[in-house]
C-alpha cells in the first residue's frame, strides 16, 4: 500500500536516482521538514499528524508536558521509530524515511541522548576521537592514525566544551555536567548539520547550566540546533523561536513571549506548570 | 610519534608487550636449554615429555587470548570456543592421517584405518586434498573462520548478544561434539582421529620434532598476542570497547557494530583454530572430547581467572589452572573439580579483576602529571 502511494507522490518521482551521500540541498530553506507525521503505539497516537519545519543554522526550542512527543519526535527523525503515515525530509534531497540509523548519522544529524551514554572506559581524548567524521568502515578503523589534523580537531573541540585538562582521564570519573558536555563534545566531531538535544540541563547545577545555554548558543548559526527541555528559565535564556507539543502536535510556535501569551499554552503546559508551582 | 606507525608494528612499541615477549622467548629458551644441553639424568633437565606438556598450556594460553579478544574487549561471553579449536585440530588431525599413508594397521595406502574398519570403499569428498600440507593449514583457519563468520553474520545481524549468544554459542559446540561423535560423519566417530606418524616428513615421536613444536606453539603465542594487542591498541579495538560498554551508542555514532563484532569474532575464531591445530599433534589424538560444552566454559575460567580484557591476563590464567590441573589430577584426580569451583568463586569474590588485576594493584600506575603539585616537589 505505501508503495502505490509512493507512486502517486508526484514530488518524488524517479529519487531512486539521487545518490544517498549526496550533500544536504538546503537552498530551498528548511533543514528539516516533517509533514503529517503520525505514530501509533498500541492504539495510542504518540504523534498525532504533526508539522515541524527547521530552517539552516536555526536553533530551536521544543517543550511540552510529558507524553506530548518529543522523545518519540527525535526517535523518527534519526530513524529508531518509523512512521506510520507522513514524510520526513532532511534539506530538499533526504528523504529520512527511506534511511536506517547509521546513513542518518552520517548524513550530519546528530543526537544527545536525555541520559549522557558516554564510554566510560575510554578517556574523554579517546571518547571524541571516536566520534569524529572519519570513514567508518572495518579496515580503515583498523588502520587509523591520529593525524595531527585530527589531534588539532579534537583539541578544538575539547576548548569549546571546557574539557582540555581532563582529556586523559576516563569518562566515567566525569561529573553529570561534563558528561553532558563530552557527549556535546562528541556530537561536534561529528560536523553535524543538525544537533538533536534532549533535556541538556536536566540535573545540572545553576552554573553548568549557565555554561551549556552559551555552548548551545555558540554553535547555533554553524549548525541547526533543536533543543527539548523541561526546565522553562533555560528554555527563555537561550531560545529564539519555541514550538510547543501537546498530545503529539504542534499546539503553538513564536518566540518565547508569543508563546507564553497563548491561552492554549497556558492552559496545556504553563497553566499546569503554575498549578504545580501554588500546590 | 605513536601516530605515524603502522598499526601492526604498534605494540612492539609498547612497554607491556615488550615485557611479556621478552619473557615468554626467554622461558621459550631456557626450556630448550635444558632440555638439550643438560644429561637427562641431571636434576635441572627437563624431559621431552615436559616440553610437550608446556606446549599443551601453550597451545591453551594461545586459545585464551582468542577468547579474552571477544570477551573482554568486545563484551561477547563465547562459551564455544572450543568448537573454533576443534576444528582446527580436526583439519590438522586430518593431514596427519593421510601422512601415515600405507602405516596404518590396515596398511590401505589411502583410506585411513577408521574407514577401512567401517568398510568405506573409497575417501569421502571432504578428505580430498588433505594431503597437502598447504591445504591443510589453509583450512586450520579457514574452517573455524567460515564457522564463526556464518554464525556471528546470523547472531549479529539479529543483534543476538549478552546471555542469548552465550547459550547459543554453547548450543554451537555441543551440536558439533554430537554430530562429530558419529561414525557416518567421517571423522573417526568416537575415537576420533590418532595413531598419527609424521608432520611434514618429521617424526613425531622424536625428541626434536617434540621441541621443535613447542617452539612453534611458543612463537605462535607470541604472533597472536601482537596480533591481538594490535587490534586492541588500534581505533578499531577502542570500537569494541565502545561497543561492549554502549552498543546502542556507537551504532548512532555511525559504526556499523555488527560488522566490527563479526571482523573480531572471526579473528579470534581463528587464533582458536591455530591453537587447536598445534595442540594435536603434541597430544597425538583429536576426539569429539574438544567440543563438549565443559571444555568452553573451562576456557572462560581461565581467562576469568587471569583476568579479562588484559590479554597477558589469559595467558597467565591458561598456564596456571592447567598446570595446577595436571597437579591436581595426577595427586588427587577427585578433588579436582572442587579445586577449581573453589578458585574460581574466590576470584570472583576477592579479584574480580582476575590475577591480572593484582599484579596491576601491586604496581602503584604512574600518576598523572599533575600541574599544581609540581612546584611544591621542586622546592621540597
Amino acid at each position: 500500500m505505501n508503495f502505490l502511494t509512493s507512486l502517486a507522490d508526484r514530488d518524488r518521482v524517479f529519487d531512486f536516482l539521487v545518490p544517498v551521500d549526496s550533500p544536504v540541498d538546503v537552498r530551498h530553506g528548511p533543514i528539516l521538514y516533517l509533514e503529517d507525521v503520525t505514530v501509533s503505539f498500541d492504539g495510542f497516537r504518540a504523534i498525532d499528524r504533526l508539522n515541524l519545519t527547521i530552517d539552516d543554522g536555526e536553533l530551536r526550542c521544543i517543550i511540552g508536558p510529558n507524553g506530548a512527543g518529543k522523545t518519540t519526535m527525535m526517535d523518527i527523525i534519526t530513524g529508531k521509530t518509523r512512521p506510520d503515515t507522513g514524510q520526513v525530509w532532511f534539506g530538499s534531497r533526504h528523504n529520512l524515511l527511506t534511511m536506517n540509523e547509521p546513513a542518518i548519522a552520517s548524513l550530519g544529524i546528530g543526537r544527545k541522548f536525555q541520559k549522557p551514554t558516554t564510554f566510560e572506559a575510554l578517556t574523554v581524548f579517546e571518547n571524541l576521537e571516536l566520534a569524529m567524521a572519519a570513514d567508518k568502515r572495518i579496515l580503515p578503523t583498523l588502520t587509523a592514525r591520529t593525524t595531527g589534523e585530527i589531534r588539532a580537531r579534537i583539541e578544538e573541540v575539547m576548548t569549546t566544551i571546557g574539557l582540555v585538562e581532563l582529556r586523559h582521564r576516563p569518562a566515567g570519573i566525569l561529573s553529570h555536567g561534563q558528561k553532558q558536555w563530552l557527549e556535546i563534545g562528541m556530537l561536534l566531531m561529528q560536523r553535524p548539520r543538525l544537533l538533536l538535544v534532549d533535556e541538556p540541563v536536566a540535573g545540572m547545577t545553576e552554573q553548568e547550566m549557565e555554561r551549556t545555554a552559551e555552548l548551545l548558543t555558540g554553535l547555533a548559526g554553524q549548525q541547526s540546533v533543536v533543543v527539548v527541555e523541561h526546565d522553562m528559565g533555560f528554555v527563555r535564556s537561550i531560545a529564539r523561536t519555541v514550538t510547543v507539543l501537546h498530545q503529539g502536535s504542534v499546539l503553538a510556535e513564536g518566540s518565547m513571549n508569543q508563546v507564553s501569551m497563548d491561552p492554549r499554552v497556558v492552559e496545556v503546559y504553563l497553566g499546569a506548570e503554575a498549578d504545580e508551582e501554588v500546590a | 610519534m605513536l601516530a605515524s606507525r603502522s598499526w601492526l608494528s604498534r605494540p612492539l612499541h609498547e612497554r607491556s608487550t615488550r615485557l611479556f615477549l621478552g619473557v615468554l622467548i626467554a622461558a621459550l629458551a631456557v626450556v630448550s636449554l635444558l632440555n638439550l644441553a643438560l644429561p637427562a639424568g641431571h636434576p635441572l633437565h627437563v624431559s621431552t615429555y615436559t616440553v610437550t606438556l608446556l606446549g599443551k598450556y601453550l597451545c591453551y594460553a594461545l586459545l585464551a587470548v582468542a577468547v579474552d579478544l571477544v570477551w573482554g574487549y568486545l563484551g561477547i561471553l563465547s562459551l564455544g570456543h572450543g568448537a573454533f579449536f576443534a576444528l582446527g585440530g580436526y583439519a590438522m588431525g586430518m593431514y596427519l592421517m593421510r601422512q601415515i599413508g600405507d602405516r596404518g594397521v590396515y596398511g590401505d595406502p589411502v583410506l585411513p584405518d577408521f574407514m577401512v574398519f567401517l568398510d568405506w570403499q573409497s575417501l569421502p569428498w571432504y578428505w580430498h586434498g588433505f594431503d597437502m600440507a598447504w591445504f591443510a593449514l589453509l583450512t586450520v583457519l579457514l574452517a573455524p573462520g567460515l564457522l564463526a563468520l556464518v554464525f556471528g553474520f546470523l547472531a549479529f545481524r539479529s543483534r543476538v548478544t549478552g546471555v542469548y549468544l552465550s547459550i547459543i554459542t554453547q548450543a554451537l559446540t555441543f551440536a558439533l561434539m554430537l554430530a562429530f561423535f558419529r561414525n557416518e560423519m567421517g571423522f573417526g566417530g568416537n575415537n576420533g582421529l590418532t595413531d598419527f606418524k609424521e608432520l611434514l616428513g618429521f617424526d613425531l615421536t622424536a625428541d626434536a620434532t617434540r621441541l621443535w613444536l613447542f617452539l612453534a606453539t611458543g612463537m605462535a603465542l607470541a604472533l597472536g598476542y601482537v596480533l591481538c594487542r594490535a587490534i586492541v591498541a588500534s581505533k578499531l579495538g577502542r570500537v569494541c570497547v565502545a561497543t561492549r560498554d554502549a552498543e546502542a551508542r556507537t551504532r548512532f555514532l555511525g559504526y556499523r557494530v555488527e560488522r566490527f563484532q563479526l571482523f573480531v569474532f572471526v579473528v579470534s575464531a581463528m587464533l582458536a583454530g591455530v591453537a587447536g591445530a598445534l595442540y594435536v599433534p603434541q597430544v597425538g589424538i583429536i576426539n569429539p572430547g574438544e567440543f563438549s560444552p565443559i571444555f568452553s566454559i573451562e576456557i572462560v575460567l581461565w581467562v576469568a581467572l587471569g583476568g579479562r580484557g588484559t590479554l597477558y591476563g589469559a595467558v597467565i590464567g591458561a598456564l596456571l589452572v592447567n598446570y595446577a590441573k595436571t597437579v591436581f589430577t595426577g595427586v588427587m584426580p577427585e578433588a579436582w573439580l572442587f579445586a577449581l569451583g573453589g578458585l574460581f568463586v574466590l576470584v570472583t569474590v576477592l579479584l574480580p579483576k582476575g590475577i591480572a588485576g593484582l599484579l596491576a594493584y601491586r604496581r602503584p600506575r604512574r600518576a598523572d602529571p599533575d600541574p599544581s603539585t609540581t612546584p611544591g616537589e621542586a622546592s621540597a
